[in-house]
């Protein structure tokens, strides 16, 4: 529905501890939603998309706000880790700076402050900005239920606008991002039509991998978006977000150079698969990926 | 399902029976008269509602009253103390910042959020640290203009 409506009833549970939450999620299934911070949640429940018998909120449980980096481990967040955490974190802004770019300029600073990556990831927007650094970063997901863990990569995550490989009965407990090499920089643009609080309409990420001159590994990729994407029967540009393979093909291995990187981002635009095929956002997948190779090129500490 | 909860709102303790369901922003409202808080598009879009959360600018439409407990919240009625205005309020009035009024308590809270964080802003932080307040009157220059007095008078 288009308008809204005060929140509908719910059972609030608040369990201090992990495997509490599972079970409730094993004995509730889809009558149950997991509330890490609810800058999602609560919209589609005002609107009545989502009417959840029990909100499982993660509040007590210590220490899945954490933010750990080791050079073995690389980073683990826990699932209540908010974009503002990322965006101030100095460890995830010098050496997984493709993450903490897509953080600048997702909402507002009020929505940066509540809402958590685990947030951003469940509710599995086509265009989310999280998204397209995650996968370029190699990030994996632990995905955890009463029968037990399992790991999936970002990449696969994503099944359909709005719908997550998360199932029922299973909370996302921790975001993997393994170490990258150290000649490696990253970069995440967004165009938007409007300066904040929007949805990419072009977003790319980039993770360069330089030796010298050459590249000894790039991962390109993408979520786009339509202005219109609210309204009923609108379809995405881009269902989930993309990896421009063939891009990263153009360039792997080769001395980057400016008509290189034009062929790669010529590359990208021809792959990214618009179901509409609109020529401007197109055009805007060539410039930006552009500009995220090159300005990775200039990050990296290669000359 | 009704619950009793305390909450600690601009160094003042208040315990109120809500119902679970009911967001901060109504609670203040509602329950506590507190109506310098706006409900805008109450879904976190337009910052009418926003409040400090232990001096963050969050949306008080998005946070569950239960959810504020243990935490600091800081409103527009705090801002002002024993009759005194808050030079950012004071800075308002002075430029002409505000014409309805209704956006300025977000955009105060916001303000005051980011100069607490960061006393000596660029124009360019400024503009995205209010990016989340939707102004209809003002056009925002005045607004951006008056942020960036009061951080010169900054230490």
């Amino acid at each position: 529905m288009n308008y809204l409506r005060r929140l509908p009833k719910f059972d609030y549970l608040a369990p201090k501890t992990v495997e509490e939450v599972c079970s409730l999620l094993s004995e509730h299934k889809e009558k149950a939603a997991v509330m890490a911070d609810g800058t999602d949640l609560l919209p589609k429940m005002k609107h009545r998309e989502m009417v959840p018998q029990y909100l499982i909120s993660l509040e007590n449980i210590p220490d899945l706000d954490r933010i750990e980096y080791s050079a073995k481990e690389g980073l683990r967040l826990g699932p209540s880790v908010t974009i503002d955490d990322i965006q101030t974190s100095q460890v995830i802004r010098g050496k997984f700076q493709a993450l903490a770019q897509a953080t600048d300029n997702l909402g507002s600073a009020q929505i940066r402050n509540l809402a958590t990556l685990a947030g951003n990831l469940c509710n599995a927007a086509p265009c989310a900005d999280t998204t397209p650094p995650l996968i370029a970063l190699g990030a994996r997901l632990k995905l955890i239920s009463s029968n037990g863990e399992r790991t999936v990569p970002v990449e696969e995550f994503f099944l359909a606008p709005f719908e997550s490989a998360l199932q029922k009965d299973e909370l996302l407990g921790e975001i993997e991002v393994p170490n990258q090499p150290s000649n490696s920089s990253g970069v995440s643009l967004k165009q938007t039509l409007r300066g904040a609080m929007e949805y990419p309409l072009v977003g790319i990420a980039v993770v360069l991998h330089l030796e010298g001159k050459v590249c000894r590994d790039v991962k390109i990729t993408g979520s786009f978006c339509s202005h219109c994407w609210r309204r009923e029967g609108c379809r995405f540009p881009c269902p989930t977000p993309f990896r421009a393979t063939r891009a990263e093909e153009t360039l792997r291995g080769k001395e980057l150079e400016e008509t290189l990187i034009e062929e790669a981002a010529q590359a990208c635009s021809r792959e990214a698969r618009p179901i509409v095929d609109h020529e401007y956002t197109r055009e805007m997948i060539k410039v930006f990926t552009r500009r995220a190779v090159i300005q990775a090129w200039q990050g990296s500490k290669q000359p | 399902m009704k619950q009793t909860i305390e909450l600690s709102i601009n160094g003042d303790f208040y315990e109120v029976d809500i119902d679970q369901r009911r967001t901060l922003l109504e609670v203040l409202r509602d329950n506590l008269g507190l109506t310098g808080t706006k409900k805008g598009c109450d879904e976190g879009e337009c910052g009418a509602c926003t409040v400090l959360l232990n001096g963050k600018p969050i949306p008080s439409c998005l946070l569950l009253a239960i959810q504020a407990q243990g935490k600091e919240i800081f409103t527009i009625e705090g801002l002002a103390k024993d009759g005194v205005l808050h030079p950012l309020q004071q800075a308002f009035m002075e430029h002409g910042a505000f014409q309805c009024g209704f956006c300025t308590p977000g955009m105060l809270l916001s303000a005051k959020g980011l100069l607490d964080q960061n006393p000596h802003p660029s124009k360019e932080e400024v503009i995205r640290g209010i990016a989340g307040n939707l102004c209809r009157c003002t056009g925002y220059t005045r607004i951006v203009r008056t942020i960036l007095a009061v951080a010169e008078g900054n230490p």
